[in-house]
C-alpha cells in the first residue's frame, strides 16, 4: 500500500518537476539558512567563549581612579597614577584573592639581528602568568629574584616570536629593547584575540621593576597602570571586590564620603555580557532563518492546495473505485512530506557547504554540529507535515460525487 | 446492522452471502437538490429491483434523473429519502469508509469519459482498485495482467492512456472495473465518447461478460441501439419510471403504453 503510494507520489511529482523543484527550493533555502546561521552563531559563541577562557577566570581589574581638577574638570579612569606595586602586593595578601599582578606598559621598538618589530612591552610580576592562566610554549617565566634584582629578561608572545625569530628558537637569545639587551627566558603559548579584538600574543613581558627603573622615562616611580586580580572562586567575587575597595581606601587614606581614587572592574561580568550578547545574536539569527523555513512551509501548502484543486477529478476517480478518505489524505500528505524531506536533505548539504564556503572566504569561524542539523531536519519535516496536512485534509474531505463532476 | 463494517478479509464471503437476493433493491427512492432557487426534486420515489446476472439499461433524456440515479446506485451520492439495499446492505446507514469499501468490493464503474489516471501505465490503472483493497503487489500485477488480457490489451500494459485509442481506453476502464471481481458493473454512457463501431465492440464485451461470467450490469444510455444489448430496459422521464420491462418492446417505442402497476402507484 505504502509502496504503491510512494510510487504514485513520485509519478505525480515527476510529472510536475519544475513545480516540485521550486516548492522544494523554499525548503532548501529555509533549511540551509538555518544551518548557516546556526553555524555562524555558534562559531561566534565559541570564539567569545575561547576569548573568555584565554583571559583567565574570576578576574577583577583595578584601575587608577579619575581625578577632579581645581576647575571641576574630571579626568577618566586611569588618568591618575594612584596605584603602586605595593598596592598589588597588599591585594595579593587578601584571603579571597588568589593572585594580583600589577602591570605597566609601553610601546617600544624591539630588535633581533636584522629584524625589528614594534610591540607592547608590559612590565609585571610572575603572578601575571597564573592570573591570566597563560602557559609557556618554551622556556620558563621570570621569578621574584629577577624582580628584586631588576634583571633584563623578557618573555615573548607568539606573534613577536614569529616576527623576530621566524623558525629559530628564541630561548636564550638576546634581543634589544630601546637599545638595551634583554635575554629571552621563555615563549608564551598562543592565546589569539582578546574580546576587544586585540592580538594578545603581540606582547613582551618583562619584570615590572625593570620597566619602572630602566625602560620607562615618564612614569611616576612605583606607579602601575592597572592591577589584574584573580579571585579564588566565582562566589567570592563580590566579597573580593569589597575587600579590595576597603583595603585601597585605607591604604590611600581616603576619608569617609570622599570619592575613590581607583576603580574596580569585574572582567568576568564583562565577559559574561559579551557571551550573552553573542548568544542573543545567535538566537536572532536562528529566528530569522526559521522565518525562511516557515515561508518554505507556506510554499508547500500553497502548491499542495493547487495540486488538490488540479487533481480533484483524479481524487473523484480514486474515491469511486474504493479509496477511503484516509487513503487520499495519506497520498497528499506523503507528497508534502517527500518534498520537505528531500528539500531538507538538499538544504542540509547546501547549508554545510555554504557555511564552509563563507568561512573559507571571510575567515568567520563556523561551527556545524550534529544537533543543529538534526534540529533543522526535524523542524523541516514537522513543517512539511503541518503545512501538508490542511491541503491533504481538504482533498480527503471532498465528496466523491463533487470530485468526479469537477471540471 | 449489516453495514457497520464490512470485514476486509471476507470480500468473497460477503459477496456470496446474499447472492441469491437482489443486487439492487430500491424502494420509494427520492432525491432533491437544494439550490438558491429552492428545492429541486430530481427523483420521485423510484422502485427498482435488479437480480444477479441481470443486464439492465436505464434510458432517459438529459434531465430525466438517470445520472443522479446512477450516482446513488454507485454509492457516490446518497438519496434524500427512501431505501437502497446494495446486495442486502442498507447504504443509508453506512459511513464514508464503509461506502468506499463497498464501491471497491461490490461495484465496478465504467464512465463515459473513461476516467483513467493519465500518468499511470495501463497496468497500474487496472491494478488501482486492488491497491485500496490491500492486495499484495505480486497479486495486483498478476490480476491486472489477467484482466488486461481478457480485454485484449495485455501487450499495452506499460503504455499510458493517451497512447491508445478511445475504444482501447474504455476496455482498460472495463478491466479496471472488473479486476476486483465486483457483483455489479455500473456503466454511465460507456459508448458516449466512441464511434458506433467501437461502441458495438464495447457493448459486445459487456454482453459477453454478462452471459459468460454472470456479472450484473446496469448501464445508462440515451441510445436505443445500445439499450438493445440489455435484456431489461428502464425508462426514466422527469424523475419517474415510465417503463420497466423487456428491452425489445420498450426500446422501440418512445411512448410506451406498458406501465408497471407497482411503479404507477408510487410515482
Amino acid at each position: 500500500m505504502i509502496g504503491a503510494m510512494l510510487n504514485e507520489a513520485w509519478v505525480s511529482m515527476w510529472a510536475n518537476r519544475l513545480r516540485t523543484i521550486l516548492t522544494m527550493l523554499g525548503m532548501v533555502i529555509g533549511v540551509s539558512a538555518v544551518i548557516i546561521m546556526q553555524a555562524v552563531g555558534q562559531g561566534a559563541q565559541q570564539e567569545v567563549q575561547e576569548s573568555i577562557e584565554s583571559m583567565g577566570s574570576n578576574l577583577l581589574m583595578v584601575l587608577p581612579g579619575s581625578s577632579t581638577s581645581g576647575g571641576g574638570v574630571r579626568m577618566g579612569a586611569g588618568a591618575l597614577s594612584t596605584l603602586t606595586t605595593n598596592d598589588a602586593e597588599a591585594i595579593e595578601e587578601l584571603p579571597t584573592v588568589a593572585g594580583a599582578a600589577p602591570s605597566v606598559s609601553d610601546v617600544a621598538q624591539v630588535i633581533y639581528g636584522a629584524r625589528n618589530w614594534s610591540t607592547q612591552i608590559t612590565g609585571t610580576t610572575p603572578s601575571y602568568f597564573s592570573v591570566r592562566n597563560w602557559d609557556f610554549a618554551a622556556g620558563a617565566p621570570f621569578t621574584d629574584t629577577d624582580l628584586r634584582s631588576v634583571t633584563r629578561v623578557a618573555i615573548l608572545g607568539k606573534t613577536v616570536v614569529d616576527n623576530l625569530f621566524g623558525d629559530e628558537n628564541p630561548v636564550g637569545k638576546i634581543i634589544r629593547i630601546k637599545n638595551s639587551p634583554y635575554v629571552v627566558l621563555g615563549v608564551l603559548s598562543a592565546k589569539g584575540q582578546s574580546l576587544m579584538g586585540r592580538d594578545q600574543d603581540d606582547a613582551i613581558l618583562i619584570p615590572i621593576t625593570t620597566v619602572q627603573r630602566k625602560l620607562a622615562s615618564n612614569q611616576v616611580a612605583g606607579s602601575v597602570r592597572f592591577i589584574m586580580v584573580q579571585v579564588k572562586s566565582a562566589e567570592a567575587m563580590p566579597k573580593a571586590e569589597q575587600d579590595i575597595v576597603d583595603l585601597l581606601r585605607q591604604r590611600h587614606r581616603i576619608r569617609e564620603g570622599a570619592e575613590n581614587d581607583f576603580t574596580v572592574r569585574n572582567l568576568t561580568a564583562m565577559a559574561n555580557t559579551a557571551a550573552e550578547t553573542t548568544a542573543v545574536m545567535s538566537l536572532m539569527l536562528g529566528i530569522i532563518a526559521s522565518i525562511s523555513l516557515l515561508v518554505g512551509g507556506i510554499g508547500i501548502m500553497n502548491i499542495m492546495l493547487v495540486s488538490v484543486t488540479e487533481r480533484t477529478r483524479e481524487i473523484g476517480i480514486r474515491m469511486a473505485i474504493g479509496a477511503r478518505s484516509r487513503d487520499i489524505l495519506l497520498q497528499f500528505l506523503l507528497e508534502a512530506i517527500i518534498i520537505s524531506i528531500f528539500g531538507c536533505l538538499i538544504g542540509v548539504i547546501l547549508g554545510i557547504g555554504g557555511a564552509l564556503a563563507a568561512s573559507g572566504m571571510t575567515g568567520i569561524r563556523v561551527v556545524i554540529t550534529i544537533s543543529s542539523i538534526l534540529l533543522a531536519f526535524t523542524v523541516a519535516a514537522a513543517v512539511g507535515v503541518f503545512f501538508g496536512w490542511y491541503p491533504a485534509r481538504q482533498a480527503a474531505r471532498l465528496r466523491p460525487i463533487d470530485a468526479l463532476r469537477f471540471q | 446492522m449489516i453495514g457497520d463494517s464490512v470485514p476486509q478479509g471476507d470480500n468473497e464471503a460477503a459477496a456470496r452471502e446474499v447472492a441469491s437476493g437482489p443486487v439492487i433493491h430500491i424502494r420509494n427512492l427520492r432525491k432533491e437538490y437544494t439550490s438558491v432557487a429552492g428545492v429541486i426534486p430530481v427523483l420521485h420515489g423510484l422502485n427498482i429491483e435488479v437480480m444477479p446476472s441481470e443486464f439492465v439499461a436505464i434510458m432517459g433524456a438529459s434531465g430525466s434523473g438517470k445520472s443522479t440515479l446512477m450516482n446513488i446506485l454507485g454509492c457516490l451520492d446518497i438519496a434524500t429519502s427512501g431505501s437502497y439495499l446494495l446486495n442486502g446492505h442498507d447504504v443509508a446507514v453506512l459511513d464514508r469508509d464503509t461506502l468506499a469499501h463497498l464501491r471497491n468490493d461490490l461495484i465496478g464503474f465504467v464512465f463515459q469519459g473513461f476516467n483513467l489516471l493519465p500518468r499511470a501505465s495501463l497496468l497500474d490503472n487496472v491494478a488501482l482498485p486492488l491497491v485500496y483493497s490491500k492486495v499484495s503487489r505480486e497479486e495486483r500485477e498478476a490480476r491486472a495482467n489477467e484482466m488486461l488480457g481478457k480485454v485484449g490489451l495485455a501487450k499495452y500494459r506499460d503504455s499510458q492512456p493517451n497512447q491508445i485509442s478511445g475504444g482501447q481506453q474504455q476496455r482498460v476502464a472495463i478491466a479496471r472495473a472488473l479486476v476486483n471481481r465486483p457483483q455489479l458493473l455500473l456503466a454511465d454512457e460507456p459508448t458516449g465518447n466512441l464511434d458506433s463501431h467501437t461502441g458495438n465492440e464495447i457493448m459486445n464485451l459487456f454482453k459477453e461478460l454478462n452471459e459468460r461470467d454472470g456479472i450484473t450490469i446496469v448501464l445508462i444510455t440515451h441510445e436505443v441501439e445500445v439499450a438493445a444489448y440489455a435484456h431489461r430496459l428502464v425508462r426514466l422521464a422527469d424523475g419517474h419510471i415510465v417503463y420497466d420491462g423487456s428491452s425489445h418492446e420498450g426500446a422501440m417505442s418512445k411512448n410506451p403504453t406498458e406501465y408497471s402497476a407497482a411503479v404507477h402507484s408510487t410515482s
